[in-house]
């Protein structure tokens, strides 16, 4: 893994805090109890079931770990961590069973 | 049950609230072991997760920090997925917006996943509460996460140097995040908007700075959007 310099550290710190707040005051902080415009609300509402996958499938299907070679038992583990989730709705569920698949591979192809 | 005083209705915030606990502290965890294998000191991963307080945009700055993305791609980036918070913000603010400005803002800082949910469905359940009663609702929902989140960041960074590469932990992430993507998939345009997402990600891989992520993300929310349009046209 790369080293992240700590000053670039810094300003993704301090960035984050300042937008990530920005973003959550923007709307009960400025608008108060004006209407916001139902296209924007309707966007806004896929914001982190596009972001997030469009963030994972890459990894998922060529790992940093491999070199970016398509492997076996992370694929399984992906695959199991996201029917878990969808199935019983239960995030720690997933993770777990999701970890359990991965390692089970890993030891068994090993 | 009937709750009068704003104080009952901290503690009926706290406890409903403090189920969240169960998921706070392993993906808290999770973070300061993923920040320390990334190379931050205790004190810039504590800093991290105390100011910006989102899980979800912490790990994604993180990895792209990693991959040598520029700063500002990581910013953008990071603030995207974080954008549902701004929903957030928007969805709570015709129910809190008429508290004190003071209020508001440490409302704000405490917007997050948990007390969101817990927030918003007490909310239009009980829809004669009074505004001090649901801020005093929405803060103590959101008391029992604040502490262990950070408490278990920094568990996390000291414990996470002293794990194994042979642990796999490149690929703790990808499973945290899809184990949370399962129960976002709540209707049809929500599968929607995460496919065409996963399609445009793997197709625009290639493109310099990560920016493949923003253009997959802005395609997603479009294909949702639309999907939402066309199935409330269907739908009688």
């Amino acid at each position: 893994m790369t080293q992240i310099d700590p000053t670039t550290m810094w300003i993704v710190i301090i960035g984050l805090a300042i937008g990530s707040f920005a973003l959550r005051f923007v709307f009960i902080g400025f608008v108060g109890d004006r209407a916001m415009p139902p296209w924007l609300l309707r966007h806004l509402r896929y914001t982190a079931v596009a972001i997030i996958p469009a963030l994972i499938a890459p990894l998922v299907v060529w790992p940093t770990a491999t070199e970016g070679q398509p492997d076996m038992p992370r694929m399984a583990a992906a695959a199991v961590a996201l029917s878990v989730g969808v199935l019983t709705k239960n995030v720690i569920a997933a993770i777990l069973t999701g970890a359990a698949t991965l390692y089970g591979l890993l030891y068994l192809l090993a | 049950m009937v709750y009068t005083t704003d104080k009952s209705f901290f503690w009926k915030g706290f406890r409903d609230g403090a189920p969240f606990v169960l998921v706070a502290i392993p993906f808290g965890t999770l973070f300061g072991v993923f920040a320390t294998e990334a190379g931050l000191s205790v004190v810039q991963t504590l800093a991290f997760s105390a100011t910006v307080f989102a899980g979800a945009a912490q790990f994604t700055a993180l990895q792209l920090l990693q991959d040598n993305t520029p700063t500002a791609i990581v910013l953008a980036s990071a603030l995207a997925v974080n954008l549902r918070v701004a929903m957030y913000s928007a969805s709570l603010t015709p129910f809190l917006g008429a508290a004190p400005m003071w209020q508001r803002a440490c409302a704000a800082y405490l917007t997050v996943d948990q007390s969101y949910a817990c927030s918003i469905m007490q909310f239009e359940k009980e829809p004669e509460m009074s505004v001090p009663q649901r801020m005093a609702y929405f803060f103590g929902s959101v008391t029992p996460i604040t502490p262990l989140w950070i408490l278990a960041t920094y568990l996390g960074a000291v414990l996470g140097a002293r794990i194994p590469e042979s642990w796999a932990l490149d690929f703790a992430l990808p499973i945290t995040f899809l184990a949370m993507i399962g129960p976002m998939m709540r209707t049809l345009a929500h599968v929607i908007a995460a496919l065409v997402a996963i399609v445009v990600a793997l197709l625009t891989v290639s493109v310099p700075f990560n920016l493949g992520l923003l253009i997959a993300g802005a395609a997603g929310m479009v294909a949702g959007a639309q999907a939402e349009r066309m199935l409330e046209r269907k739908s009688p």
